[in-house]
């Protein structure tokens, strides 16, 4: 067997926005045509990786784990709205250290016992356990005693107590703006210990949650099929019976059968060889939803190596980048960028127009840094298509003001790496690899892709971008806990980025929009086809209408 | 025979010894670090660091390569580092799906190959039999992804006779056992060719023409029992070929089989995966070709196995 070291886009979890369901309702409107019943098909290329909540972190298992489990907190269906889960209240200290959830009583786990305050800090304390090896660790580094979990000499959270069986007290280190937002990742689900115990390990296999439907078979490499949850504790929901998800499927296989009406979602989208057929043709196009995504795709500047540690270099490279021709070279699939933040993120700026293309100007202000004939470089790109096309683009750009960049085109790993090596990419397509928010919140675009933190070795920062006054005003912005300030927050962030864009660490490039293809026997409002949190679709509320 | 077998054996550990070190080795080289892809993206440097040591990849490499050989030994493959399922499982569970497409395979190209190579013999020299060997080239040396998509554009989604990939029944292995065997039908045909043209040519069939046996007669039952023979022990031999054929045939037809899962592990760097998967498919190839050779002297005594 021969070994290929090719990489395909392992793309990590993603959370995508809905572009229209920002102005909110308080809560979902039930649906009045939904009916319950009936089975689904959903398909995908690669197996399901893991059905454990704590482990799952990839955007194919991410909204499947949603419907198995319930977190304290959750989102309105098809919105980025917090919305209380399996907390029915909360409170938040004047400090805005100490989180108070209420529990909804009598909900139970699909193995019928009641879940209760203990489970929520058994799963919290599980989660942050190194022994648990999740990737999402990290994310509750603002609880109190968190230092002591990651380090081995504490095995369970000091900030977390549970006062009785139905309310649970959060305790943080610092105010944290962003943690119920982090209680409503799948990372802060909760599960019942003894069937954790039970499986070890291999509870990936064998979930058990309170969410809306249960695993009822898993065929390796074949098949993973979630049924019913009639005891669900949230009323008239989920609609479907069933849901099969059958994998090893290529997505133009897929297509060939969605078009056969032998499969309800093609888990993988829409494959780009066919996507202008599928548009092209207005009865196909019906059947697709768009909508935006948390998602920005940018080159990064490599400010630790000359002459990218001159700004007036990188505003330059900024001013020739044709942004509306790159657009276009992917079929229309994504919308031009002024910013690091996606336009559906709260803080974007949107009387900001970013950096204009103009080639001639761009080509004075390098002869005015001192390179009046341009200069070598590199850009390293990942290697399946678009992203070559698109680096020879830049390429083609940069050439128009005598910048002579050499592509490197590699496997999505060894870009990374290249990315994480100090002084080694002096610019990088971040085509494959590109930045999705984890939750919907604009500082989830900051701390590793463009704060201090992120700027170390191994670190997703590639442009080596470190501005400790941003830092620090991040800090600060991020301890503004008070919903009532919101807006102040906002602009904080908003501030932010536009400091950001003054020093060009990065060209943000475009915004790639979501692209969801049904049956046409599916149901449901469009935006549970491209909930921001749910990919592709938000299994609980979706039905069939024959 | 037990001495040979005995030694074939020992050789035949050595062998799978020296895969095991090269893989380990090769992925250990590799620069892609299978921790980043465990922890993603928003993982601190404190939680990356927590996985490699978890997982012993802070080690030196000795000592990842011997703790694994100790696993091993001791019949633990690991387990899958982003399924944190135990590999056995994981290939257990495939390994019937992949022994079924080669069967399934074996039988395709044994028929057509052998029936081809029969008709070429019979008619040798004549325009068929130089059609048929040119289509046998071309058999040989078609790459399998692309016979594969042919197929599957022909005869499943234009003319709808076979389901568009996918496992569970008869008519989902057709086209993938057709894939992998055709190339074996190449070789077959011209084997069989060449073995039927040598019979045809013995003694013993001219005595029985002679006796005045009829020639469907002759053919079918004194000729082709001894062209096949030889042809026989080929087959140990096709399990080699098929190991690197289900990565690709698996992948475009969908098949749920142990290819299909090591293309999946090289993608995301689960390097107990692609380990398990690369000792099971060498350990298929080691026993096929012992199966090859021990099979030999029972068709033909002349051989001696020493």
């Amino acid at each position: 067997m021969s070994l290929m070291k090719t990489m395909l886009a392992t793309s990590a979890m993603a959370v995508s926005l809905s572009l229209a369901s920002l102005a909110g309702a308080q809560d979902y409107q039930p649906d009045p045509n939904a009916k319950p019943g009936g089975n689904i098909i959903v398909t995908y290329k690669d197996d399901v990786a893991t059905l454990d909540p704590a482990i799952g972190y990839d955007w194919q298992n991410w909204s499947m784990i949603k419907s198995v489990f319930d977190g304290l907190m959750d989102y309105v269906p098809g919105t980025t709205e917090l919305r209380p889960g399996l907390a029915e209240s909360y409170e938040i200290s004047d400090d805005g250290k100490t989180f108070t959830f209420h529990l909804r009583k009598g909900v139970k786990f699909h193995n019928g016992r009641e879940m209760t305050a203990e489970d929520v800090k058994y799963s919290l304390d599980r989660v942050t356990t190194p022994a648990t090896q999740s990737p999402g660790a990290g994310f509750f580094g603002s609880i109190k005693g968190y230092d002591a979990m990651a380090d081995g000499s504490a095995t369970s959270l000091e900030g977390v107590t549970v006062v009785d069986p139905y309310t649970v007290q959060i305790e943080l280190s610092r105010p944290d703006a962003t943690f119920l937002h982090v209680m409503a990742l799948n990372f802060s689900s909760v599960v019942p210990k003894e069937e954790v115990e039970k499986y070890g390990t291999d509870f990936g296999k064998h979930p058990v949650g309170t969410g809306a439907f249960k695993l009822s078979d898993w065929t390796i490499g074949q098949q993973l099929v979630l049924t019913k949850n009639a005891d669900y504790w949230r009323d008239g929901v989920p609609y479907l019976d069933q849901i099969t998800f059958e994998v090893g499927q290529e997505p133009i296989v897929a297509l060939l059968r969605l078009q056969k009406g032998e499969v309800d979602v093609p888990g993988d989208g829409i494959p780009p060889a066919k996507f202008n057929e599928v548009m092209g043709n207005p009865d196909e196009a019906s059947h697709v939803v768009v909508g935006g995504q948390l998602h920005t795709g940018y080159i990064t500047l490599n400010v630790e190596m000359a002459p990218f540690d001159k700004v007036e270099v990188r505003q330059a490279i900024n001013m020739a980048i044709n942004k509306d021709r790159i657009v276009q070279m992917i079929n229309g699939r994504a919308t031009p960028a002024t910013q690091p933040l996606p336009p559906s993120m709260p803080g974007y700026t949107k009387d900001y127009a970013g950096y204009a293309f103009d080639p001639e100007k761009a080509k004075a202000m390098l002869a005015e840094a001192g390179y009046p004939d341009g200069f070598e470089t590199e850009l390293y790109v990942m290697n399946t298509d678009p992203n070559p096309r698109i680096a020879q683009a830049i390429q083609q750009d940069l050439s128009s003001i005598g910048v002579r960049a050499d592509i490197k085109a590699l496997a999505q790993a060894n870009v990374i790496e290249a990315g994480g090596t100090p002084k080694t990419a002096p610019m990088i397509w971040s085509g494959g690899m590109a930045w999705i928010a984890d939750f919907p919140d604009p500082s989830n675009f900051y701390g590793p892709i463009l704060g201090c933190a992120g700027a170390v070795e191994g670190g997703w920062n590639w442009s080596w971008y470190c501005n400790k006054d941003l830092d620090a005003m991040a800090a600060e912005a991020d301890s503004i806990v008070d919903p009532a300030k919101t807006d102040e927050r906002l602009k904080m962030w908003s501030d932010i980025y536009m400091k950001v864009m003054e020093d060009a660490p990065w060209v943000p490039v475009f915004n790639e929009n979501r692209y969801t293809m049904k049956s046409t026997r599916m149901g449901g409002a469009d935006a549970l086809y491209v909930d921001p949190v749910s990919i592709p679709v938000n299994y609980d509320y979706v039905y069939v209408t024959e | 025979m037990l001495a040979y077998l005995t030694r074939r054996l020992i050789q035949s550990a050595l062998i799978l010894l020296g895969v095991s070190f090269i893989t380990f080795f090769l992925l250990y080289v590799l620069p892609a670090d299978p921790v980043r892809q465990i922890a993603g993206r928003s993982a601190t440097a404190e939680t990356v660091a927590n996985i490699r040591h978890q997982l012993g990849l802070d080690q030196p490499f000795v000592v990842q390569y011997a703790r694994y050989l100790g696993g091993l030994v001791q019949g633990d493959m690991g387990r899958s580092y982003l399924q944190k399922t135990e590999v056995a499982t994981l290939i257990a569970a495939r390994l019937p799906a992949t022994l079924l497409l080669m069967l399934g395979a074996i039988v395709a190209e044994l028929v057509i190959g052998l029936s081809l190579g029969v008709i070429a013999a019979i008619r040798r020299g004549g325009a068929l039999d130089q059609s048929l060997m040119i289509t046998s080239f071309v058999a040989v040396s078609a790459p399998q992804f692309v016979v594969g998509l042919l197929l599957l554009y022909v005869f499943a989604v234009k003319l709808s006779w076979f389901p568009i990939g996918g496992y569970g029944s008869f008519s989902h292995l057709v086209l993938p056992a057709l894939t992998l065997g055709i190339m074996g039908s190449g070789w077959y045909s011209r084997m069989m060719r060449s073995s039927m043209i040598d019979v045809l040519r013995s003694d013993y069939i001219r005595t029985a023409r002679a006796k005045g046996l009829k020639r469907m007669r002759v053919l079918a039952l004194h000729a082709m029992p001894n062209a096949i023979l030889p042809i026989i022990a080929m087959i140990g031999i096709d399990i080699g070929i098929f190991m690197s054929g289900i990565v690709v045939v698996e992948s475009v037809f969908g098949w749920p089989g142990i290819g299909q899962l090591a293309w999946q592990a090289i993608q995301r760097v689960d390097i107990p995966i692609i380990m398990g998967v690369t000792l099971v498919s060498a350990c298929a190839i080691v026993l096929g070709n012992l199966l090859a050779d021990m099979i030999t002297p029972f068709i033909d005594p002349r051989i001696k196995l020493r």
